[in-house]
């Protein structure tokens, strides 16, 4: 105990780390507020959030997918190659060569299936509830478009294993993308780099699943976090979205008069040392 | 300090507590607003939030193992472009929209209606309607049936020229829910509670009905050239 004293009130750990042990409230707020990864968060949230049954996590539940999805798909890109006979022989010898390769493709596999139903889910919820109303409206197209692209990786995805069922799969779907009036075959050639589901899709595929896809999702879920706070937290209370449009947010039905600043819950003062 | 408001959608201000009261809401009938909702109990978000967080992680990274080490992903022959199955269907979030292509054109099933539903999620926040949360059966009720019943019969028109019959039973079926509880105008019970839900809520209630419905029958209910089948005749084609 005593060495882990030392370490925690040392020179070097409070270079890192420069909270030390949060046995106070500022400093629990601190914990957040000086931490690159958390200060996404904000100090405060309102315990009504925290409950399950008012957003069931859902949105956490597809953030933690992402996450398995993403540490999963890197070991994967370790034993695969995306080239015609070796693709499906990497799925083989994942089956049956590598050390719980088995397992590292079950765990990819189910959890995108189930980010795609949890995605859904989690829309549903936000709709249910309300929680799109303004000021959130535009965190809710950019939701929209995490689905379109949570869709997109499962679908590039789906065409990697290069079996039966992958190839037929995509060639029912870039089928459809042909009935696009005007551009559809130049969109379907351009996807594939060809006329038919060949080793040059499988290619395109990969490079999309991989690298385009992820990026521009990782990106557009930073921003759906942000605005989450910027636009005043998870159920924020009436009022306060009341700043932005009174009639629209509280209907013709109610009237309601401001009290004093929204911002006063902020965390900020030093001398917050009770329980 | 204070002005005397005429306007009722305006929103009053004042500096001195004891003159203008703190917060005063207003509310006339019904409305599902939580107007007497205190101010929210706040909480330090480390611990309470990043444990729960932590928690909810390790519980679904269990939660997938223990499913991963049970099912296994299914791996068929290697892709055979001379050799199609039949049916071929595509992954089972799509096969929704490949049960469409049974009933209407490529370009409809295809091209058309899902850029219509994207752009329809995208635009909801949008509109007044989405936002309002009074109950869809207020106002002048008779009125309202008669527009509301031709509405459904003109968007439905099209699902039943098409044939598309899980559409058109789908939209009959949350017709019928809507429209049964006028006939028990108690205040209180099931059909009050139904009267109640807003129509934006209806519209995305017969969304994902119909969502569920057709990916299910592509699931499950469709085997060789794309024809009815029985899965527990037959089994489920993949």
């Amino acid at each position: 105990m005593k060495l882990f004293h030392y370490i925690i009130q040392g020179r070097v750990w409070r270079s890192i780390f420069r909270t030390g042990l949060p046995e106070t409230n500022y400093r629990r707020s601190l914990v957040i507020l000086n931490n690159f990864f958390l200060h996404i968060h904000p100090a405060k949230v309102k315990k009504s959030t925290l409950k399950f049954t008012t957003t069931f996590y859902l949105g956490g539940i597809a953030f933690g997918l992402y996450l398995i999805l993403l540490v999963t798909g890197i070991y994967l890109m370790l034993y695969y190659r995306p080239s015609v006979p070796l693709a499906y022989r990497d799925m083989k010898d994942l089956e049956f060569v590598v050390s719980n390769g088995k397992l590292l493709r079950n765990l990819h596999r189910w959890s995108a299936h189930a980010m795609v139903f949890i995605v859904f889910l989690h829309m549903l919820r936000v709709f249910f509830t309300r929680a799109f109303h303004p000021p959130k409206e535009f965190n809710w197209v950019i939701g929209v478009f995490l689905i379109i692209f949570t869709l997109l990786l499962s679908y590039t995805g789906y065409l990697l294993p290069w079996d039966q069922l992958a190839y037929w799969g995509v060639s029912v779907g870039t089928n459809m993308i042909k009935a696009t009036p005007i551009m559809g075959e130049k969109i379907r050639f351009l996807l594939l780099g060809g006329n038919f589901v060949s080793e040059n899709a499988l290619l395109r595929f990969y490079v999309l699943h991989c690298v385009v896809i992820p990026l521009f999702l990782t990106l557009l879920i930073g921003v759906h976090f942000w605005r989450i706070r910027k636009d005043g937290g998870l159920q924020g209370d009436l009022e306060h979205y009341a700043e932005y449009e009174p009639d629209i947010i509280l209907g013709k039905n109610i009237r309601v008069e401001q009290r004093e600043s929204p911002n006063q819950s902020l965390v900020g003062t030093g001398n917050d040392e009770n329980k | 300090m204070t002005k005397i408001n005429k306007n009722p959608l305006e929103i009053e201000f004042g500096e001195d507590i004891q003159t203008t009261p703190v917060r005063v809401a207003y509310v006339k009938g019904e409305t599902s607003i939580a107007v007497e909702r205190e101010r929210d109990e706040e909480v330090l978000a480390f611990p309470h939030l990043i444990v729960r967080e932590v928690l909810l992680f390790e519980i679904l990274l269990i939660v997938l193992v223990i499913i991963s080490l049970i099912f296994d992903a299914p791996l068929e022959d290697i892709a055979n472009p001379l050799h199609s199955p039949n049916p071929a269907k595509a992954p089972w979030y799509f096969l929704g929209l490949q049960e469409l292509l049974h009933y209407f054109p490529p370009v409809v099933a295809g091209v058309v209606l899902p850029v219509l539903v994207v752009i329809a999620l995208v635009i909801i926040p949008y509109f007044r309607i989405n936002l309002i949360r009074d109950p869809f059966w207020t106002g002048n009720i008779r009125k309202k049936f008669i527009i509301f019943s031709a509405v459904v019969l003109l968007i439905n028109s099209p699902f039943i020229i098409a044939r598309a019959f899980p559409i058109y039973i789908c939209s009959a079926f949350i017709y019928i829910l809507m429209v049964v509880p006028l006939l028990f105008p108690r205040s209180s019970g099931l059909a009050a509670r139904i009267r109640k839900i807003p129509l934006a809520d209806w519209i995305m209630i017969w969304f994902v009905l119909v969502s569920l419905v057709l990916t299910g029958i592509g699931v499950f209910f469709r085997g060789p050239e794309w024809r009815w089948v029985w899965p527990w005749k037959s089994g489920i084609y993949y």
